[in-house]
């Protein structure tokens, strides 16, 4: 594969309610600052990929109404419904095919704005299951249920995740949601649906992120060192959540392993250094841990309580605070390519892991991940 | 806030998403819909290849990509593979919660459909438990021709 590395990142603060920007306000934000972070301006943007969801964005071609705050005027647009790693992924192609030397890629959501639960539940199928009323919060706890009755996962192993990554977020600057919590205050919080407490759902934020990919001749002109991509994985499971085994992430395994074949990586669990995991629900770390096979199945749960996945431990997961933190839906995965890149330039602060060569950084999409994508990053061209 | 505004009054509009929409079933989920209402059945589709039987029934087998779909009749009985009680009256929900939702594999299907389950303690539920269908007697050709499932033996 020819290269490709990121070469500027640009994040809106996370917030739970953005009163003071609109969907523009915040893509010309994360746009100015990704520019700034790589030294140009954006005559130096080849090409724009923007990621939205309509339904979240309450308007129809949601896209296109951010495009001048990209800095697309003129410019080749085109827009993904998904996660901001599959805007990514559409990004880092367009520049593989030589036609484009830069590719910026924003993601956008509030959050705030709408009502999630009823937004989610439209993603369900209209004939067969729309009308019963399960949403996003339901369907992935019958996915935690199925998941820790297969693996003997604990209640106190998902609320130790909660803890981890809410304290970690007390760090990070633009996170909203940072907290010192105790296993206790997370099983003690409201049960929303079983077997899932308030405290082990992510929020549903406001934000927004943009980083900037270049190809290698492109990449060298860069202000700082590129951040190369070393692999990419993307893999969707069945849309009926009664076609999987709920219980198991066969798609993020396959995704998990074209990423990995493609960087030369054979024990993931070894040589990534650094993993930064969609944890929409404190189950998903562990169980989307297994499905990378950073760690052995069914055992996520218990390197976590030995302190594996601390900013100390052997692997930090989620230093900065992940989902847990702030969750700009849609934009959540471009944040995690964003904090990785942050600690393979070494410029996490007081979230920084202590080595930090090659990084993980994953997106979901679809009720109860249905589809996944995963990114390895690298210090090393 | 104010500050954030500099002294300008914020300004929000408010609005819905509201367009009305009609879906049409289709030949696969017409069937379905109408064995449900006319005749309390649960009709699923096969993948003879595949050794499959899909329930909601599918016009093409998605794993093996073939048409040669067969139509068959499972049982109105199985089992829950997964759970959850949703405690909240979260907005999505058309009843009030506690509801229960289920993952039901029934006999003679090898995917499992979601729906309620009723007349049992939210805390008693468990993965295994057999259940089976209870048909509405206000049946109108929707997935709520089936009411709810309940514990077997009820």
């Amino acid at each position: 594969m020819d290269r490709a590395a990121i070469i500027g990142i640009g994040m809106t603060k996370v917030e739970s309610r953005k009163l003071d920007k609109t969907f523009a306000d915040m893509a010309f934000e994360a746009v100015r600052k990704a520019l700034d972070d790589a030294g140009m301006t954006i005559a130096d943007i080849d090409n724009v990929i923007t990621t939205s969801n309509d339904f979240w964005d309450g308007r129809t071609i949601s896209c296109m109404a951010v495009g001048d705050a990209s800095g697309a005027s003129d410019k080749n647009i085109s827009c993904v419904e998904g996660d901001g790693t599959f805007g990514a992924f559409y990004g880092l192609a367009r520049t593989l095919s030589g036609s484009y030397g830069t590719t910026l890629v924003t993601g956008h959501s509030k959050g705030s704005q709408s009502v999630s639960s009823l937004i989610t539940n439209a993603a369900f199928d209209p004939i067969y299951n729309r009308t019963l009323g399960a949403d996003m919060i339901t369907a992935c706890a019958m996915q935690s249920n199925a998941y820790m009755a297969r693996t003997g996962t604990t209640p106190e192993q998902l609320a130790r995740v909660s803890v981890k990554n809410h304290g970690n977020a007390m760090m990070n600057e633009n996170a909203h949601l940072g907290m010192k919590l105790t296993v206790k205050d997370v099983l003690g919080s409201e049960m929303i649906a079983d077997p899932l407490h308030r405290l082990d759902c992510s929020p549903v934020s406001d934000g927004c992120c943009a980083i900037i990919i270049a190809d290698e001749k492109r990449a060298k002109k860069s202000k700082k060192k590129p951040v190369w991509i070393k692999g990419v994985g993307m893999c969707a499971d069945a849309y009926f959540l009664g076609d999987r085994d709920l219980s198991r992430s066969e798609s993020l395994v396959k995704a998990a392993r074209t990423a990995y074949k493609m960087a030369g990586i054979s024990d993931p669990g070894k040589e990534i250094d650094l993993a930064e995991v969609y944890d929409a629900f404190s189950y998903q770390e562990l169980m989307w841990l297994e499905g990378l096979g950073i760690c052995a199945d069914a055992d996520a749960g218990k390197q976590l309580e030995k302190g594996s996945f601390d900013i100390p431990g052997r692997l930090p997961v989620n230093a900065s605070g992940g989902l847990m933190g702030g969750h700009a839906v849609i934009a959540a995965g471009l944040y995690r390519i964003a904090e990785v890149v942050r600690q393979i330039r070494g410029e996490a602060g007081a979230y920084q892991a202590k080595k930090a060569d090659t990084g993980l950084a994953h997106g979901v999409n679809g009720l109860a991940g249905q589809s996944h994508c995963v990114w390895i990053l690298g210090k090393d061209r | 806030m104010a500050d954030i505004f500099k002294g300008i009054e914020p300004m929000v509009y408010k609005s819905r998403i509201s367009v009305p929409y009609h879906w049409w079933a289709g030949e696969t989920a017409s069937r379905f819909l109408v064995a449900l209402r006319d005749e309390q059945k649960i009709l699923g589709t096969r993948c003879a290849a595949c050794n499959k039987t899909y329930l909601p029934p599918r016009k093409n087998c998605p794993l093996c990509f073939s048409a040669s779909m067969e139509w068959m009749e499972v049982s109105n009985e199985g089992t829950v593979v997964t759970f959850t009680v949703a405690r909240r009256q979260l907005a999505s929900l058309p009843r009030k919660a506690p509801v229960i939702f289920a993952m039901i594999k029934l006999d003679g299907a090898d995917t499992a459909i979601l729906h309620y389950l009723d007349g049992v303690d939210p805390g008693r539920v468990k993965i295994g438990m057999r259940v089976k269908a209870k048909f509405s007697k206000d049946r109108g050709a929707r997935m709520q021709d089936i009411e709810c499932f309940v514990p077997k033996g009820e």
